[in-house]
Order: structure tokens, then sequence, then C-alpha cells
């Protein structure tokens, strides 16, 4: 079971030859005398959902942050179809097509469901400082971005305020779904959620990836990550301490890398 | 205009009752205001009487456009109330100093801009708290409003400023037209164009916005900007109507502005914005001070109505969700 870390790219989804969508090697970042990253390596293959696991301060947000622009990293190199990326602010990740879901969704509550789909994408008509919000495209746009995803939201044009959390995460995943056409990464897109409300919200994940969008998914829940993740990544202490084929793997196996209870596989 | 109102956000019914008694106290507050006094005197409902309060509530109205603006994106301004004084003395130093009315009047528009834009940035980049700037500026504009003026009245008497205030396109009396327009501007802004969306956004969830790459900075710049800029537009109709400019007048005309906002269902917390709720809150407040000097109630009990009111108003909207 462990020989699958010693040759990362030979599974996955990835034709040979092909570069894996991101290849993160010996990312290190630290906050003043605060190591958060001491070496992290992963590698996400196109098309596949990559689970990132570990405790609380193992360093996943801290990943996601240098993933996204957020902060730069100190050390380490991060590829992206191949070619060595260095990634400034959020906006050049963006342009990238990776979005990301935080768990505060980032969503506007009074505005309406088809307004938080094109924040600060918003189709205009018109020219010059003449621009005037196309309402009408959007709207329509937003019932087919839904639909194609299979959300459940009955009325584009009522305000978020009057959704369920449920609906919410859809409309955030949506949102992201849509404008990340290479990466999406979502962070504990269902930690809130009831039972159905998650599985509609997994089914949302698999359709993703199914269209060939590439997720990278933090969760707690190890059961949902061996329904819908392809690998897992562990993250411990600031390290990649091992990676698993999620089909090969059991739950008790990953809990027990994230404690510590099982040695990982790469060098501490 | 009627369709910017159609736009503004949590208009799906449902909630009855209280709630809706909430988003529409500005125009309900206003039928019964308009039924108590044709009741109480046969001189309220008069056109002359109509017309002269609707040029009186133009420039509570103008203000209350640029302190909508503000509100809108989660601030306040309490700069207004010496803001418009401010402009209203460099119109009337300016006039006085000869260099003619068109200098005059934009020299005061961009006066009041120049508080504004100071209180954005003060805001937006030292990310100050906005009643603690709004407040400073409140104060140390009267000062300078002060020192230019050293304290005394300056009479402008302009006839092109004197027909402005008394003319008008047949029964349409110039202010109205100009009150309007600034109407229609804000709400065209805040509902037709992305920088409404922002103003919105940046209102009901700053960090999101931020999230989703919008420049907050400048999106609260430009409202407080927005709110100077009224103040000086505001600050030409007052010197129009009153045929001077009066350093120590009209700080009644800060609360009144954020009352006709809050009266006309604008959240103060940011987010939520309903330019036609806040011109009936503007008309409301000025039609209660026209009919209480038309049944001779002393001017004294004016601020106590206007409070009342506006504490009125504060305790609906808890029900507004």
């Amino acid at each position: 079971m462990t020989d699958a870390t010693s040759n990362p790219e030979a599974s996955g989804r990835t034709a040979t030859g092909d570069p894996p969508l991101v290849r993160i090697t010996g990312l290190r970042k630290s906050f003043d005398a605060v190591h958060a990253l001491r070496g992290v390596d992963l590698t996400m293959a196109a098309g596949e959902v990559t689970a990132l696991l570990g405790d609380n301060g193992a360093g996943k947000s801290t990943l996601v942050r240098c993933l996204t622009g957020v902060h730069p990293p100190d050390a380490g190199e991060i590829r992206f179809r191949g070619q060595p990326i260095k990634l400034n602010s959020p906006d050049e990740a963006r342009r990238l097509g990776i979005e990301t879901v935080y768990q505060t969704l980032g969503l506007i509550e009074d505005l309406q469901v088809w307004q938080n789909l094109y924040l600060n994408r918003e189709l205009t008509a018109g020219f010059g400082p003449f621009q005037v919000l196309d309402k009408k495209s959007m709207i329509s746009h937003s019932k087919e971005i839904l639909s194609r995803l299979d959300v459940d939201v009955p009325n584009v044009r009522a305000t978020v305020r009057r959704m369920s959390g449920g609906q919410r995460q859809s409309i955030a995943i949506a949102r992201a779904a849509n404008w990340g056409k290479t990466l999406v990464i979502m962070d504990e897109p269902t930690a809130a959620l009831g039972v159905r409300e998650t599985a509609a919200v997994e089914a949302l994940i698999r359709r993703l990836r199914d269209s060939a969008v590439t997720v990278l998914l933090i969760s707690h829940d190890m059961a949902q990550v061996l329904r819908v993740a392809d690998t897992a990544y562990v993250l411990r202490r600031g390290q990649t301490v091992a990676r698993r084929i999620v089909k090969d793997t059991t739950g008790d196996e990953l809990v027990g890398l994230i404690t510590g209870a099982i040695e990982g596989d790469t060098h501490g | 205009m009627a369709e910017a109102q159609a736009q503004a956000p949590g208009r799906f019914g449902g909630h009855l009752s209280v709630a809706a008694a909430a988003r529409f106290a500005a125009p309900i507050g206003l039928v019964v205001v308009f039924i108590v006094f044709f009741i109480a005197t046969p001189d309220f409902l008069t056109t002359d009487n109509i017309s002269d309060l609707l040029v009186s509530a133009s420039i509570l109205l103008v203000l209350a456009m640029g302190q909508q603006m503000v509100v809108t994106v989660a601030g306040i301004d309490l700069s207004v109330g010496s803001n418009l004084p401010w402009s209203a003395a460099v119109l009337g130093y300016a006039y006085t100093h000869g260099w003619g009315l068109s200098v005059a009047v934009s020299l005061a528009l961009l006066a009041g801009l120049a508080v504004g834009v100071v209180n954005g940035l003060l805001v937006s980049r030292l990310n100050m708290t906005d009643f603690i700037v709004t407040l400073g500026s409140l104060s140390v504009v009267s000062g300078f409003t002060l020192l230019l003026t050293s304290g005394n009245t300056v009479p402008v008497n302009s006839d092109f400023l004197r027909e402005l205030a008394i003319d008008g396109i047949g029964p349409v009396r110039w202010f109205w037209v100009l009150a309007f327009l600034v109407a229609a501007v804000v709400g065209f802004v805040l509902f037709r164009t992305r920088t409404g969306t922002y103003l919105l956004s940046t209102g009901g969830n700053i960090d999101a916005a931020r999230g989703a790459g919008i420049h907050v900075d400048r999106i609260r710049l430009i409202a407080y900007a927005s709110s100077g800029l009224t103040c000086g537009i505001a600050a030409v109709l007052f010197v129009a109507r009153t045929g001077g400019s009066d350093p120590s007048l009209q700080t009644d005309l800060l609360l009144s502005s954020i009352a006709a906002v809050v009266l006309g269902g604008s959240s103060l917390f940011g987010g939520k914005a309903s330019v036609l709720g806040s011109v009936a809150g503007a008309v409301l407040l000025q039609s209660l001070i026209n009919g209480f000097t038309l049944l001779g109630i002393s001017q004294y009990y004016q601020p106590i109505a206007v409070g009342a009111v506006v504490l009125g108003a504060a305790f609906i909207s808890r029900f507004q969700k």
C-alpha cells in the first residue's frame, strides 16, 4: 500500500506524458517563528479529486493560501501544467482559472443569486463610462450554470439570505466551478451541512470531476474522502507525510496517518 | 427610478405585517402624515403649500441621496452637518469677491467634494472608524467655515439663484428637477452599474467583496466623495433658497439626512439601499416640519417630533431581517 508514494505520477488519470495540473515540491512558508509549511510535496492530476487531510495546524490552510496567491511561499516550487509559476495575488491565481470556496463562502447575502454568481464579473452593455448591467443575460446564464450542475435553487432572483446552508454552499461551488476552469479548491465544503445537503454537495463535486474540473478538497470527514476523492494527501506539522490512492486505503489508515499513530512514508 | 426600486434586494414578500411595515415605513408614514395634517388644517393640502414643501424637501433629499451612498457601504457621514454650511460659505465668499456665479458654484461643489474625498481617504486608506472620522471632520470643517466667514452671514444677491429657487417649468419647480436628477443618478448608479453592485457588496460583506477582487477601498472612497458632492449641490440650493450663507445654521439637516435613509428602509449595517424609500423619508420629515409650522406648534417641538420619528423607525427596523 505504501509503494504509491514512490512514484506519484504512475497512477491517477493523467495520461502518460501529460504533466500533472499542479505539482508542488518542497514548499516552505514561515510566519515569523512559526514554520507553517516545512516542505510540502503534492501533485494534483488533471480531472481528479485530490483530498488534503491533516489535523488543525497541519498547514492545510497555509498551503491553500500559497496556491491561491494570498501568501507567496518562502521556498519551493509550484508548477502549473508543467510551468513553474509565482503567484503574488489572488487575481493572478484567478487568471489561471484557480478558484477557491472558503468556509465563509464569500457570498453577499443581500444580493440575489445571479448577482453573486457574477460578482465582479458582471456582464455589461454599452460603451465607455456608460456601461449598464446586462441583467437579462446574467439571469438567464445563471439559470443555465445552476441547471448544468443540477443545483437546486428554484429562483435565481431570490436573495442568498433566503437560501439554506446547502443551497449557499452549492451556489458558492457553482460560482467557483463556473469561473475556475482548471482548479477548484474547497475548504471543508460540508462542515456545516446536514446529511441530505452533504449528499447533494458531494454529488456536485462528482459532477465537477465528470466535467473535467480538477478539485482539491479539504475535509475532516474520512467517509467523505473515501466517497468522492481519487487521491489523498496527508499533512502533519507542515510536511507531506503520505499519499494514498483512495480506493486502496481505509478510513482508519488515513486517521492514523493524520494523528501520527501510523508513521508516514516520508522522512520527518 | 421605479425600476431601481424594483431591484432593491429582499423585495420578495412573504413576511407581511411588521417586516413589511419596516420596509415601507417611509411611504406609509408619508400617507399618515398627509392625512393627519389634511384633517388638522385646510392650509396643508393646497397646491402652493405642497409646492413649497417639496422645494424645502429638495435640499434634504439631495443630502439624503449622498447619505444613502455612504450608508450603502455600511458607513455613516456625520460631516454633512458642517459640510453644507461650509460649501455655502465658499459660494458666498467667492461670489462676494466678484469671481462670478459659475466660478462660485463650481467652487462650492468642489469644496463639498473635497471634504467627502478626505473623509473617504481616511476611512478607506487609513482604515479609521467612519463614525470618528466624520465626527472629527464635522468639527474641523465647521471651524474652517467660521474662519472663512468670521462667523458672519454672507448675502448672495444673484438673480439666477433667486430664479432657481422660485421659478420652474410651468408648475414644476427647478428644485424638484435638480433633486429628481440627483436621485435618478444615485438610483442608476446603485442598481444599474457595476459600481452599484460593488457598493452593495462592500456594504453587505466587505470580506467577501474583497475576496471577489473588488477594490473595496476605492468603492468606499466613491461613496464618501459622492456624499461630499451632494453636500455641495445642497449648499447651492440652500443659498438659492435663503439668499445667503449662514455659517451657524442647519445642523438639523445632519440628523434628518440619516433619518430619511433609515426611514426609507436602508440598513445602517449596509448592503441594502432603497432610493425611493429615502426620497419618501426626506419628504416625510419635511412634511412634519411644514405641518407643525402651519398648525402654529412651537418650533421647539420640531426636533422632538423628528427625533421621535427616527427612534420609531429604528424600533421598527429591528423587525426587518
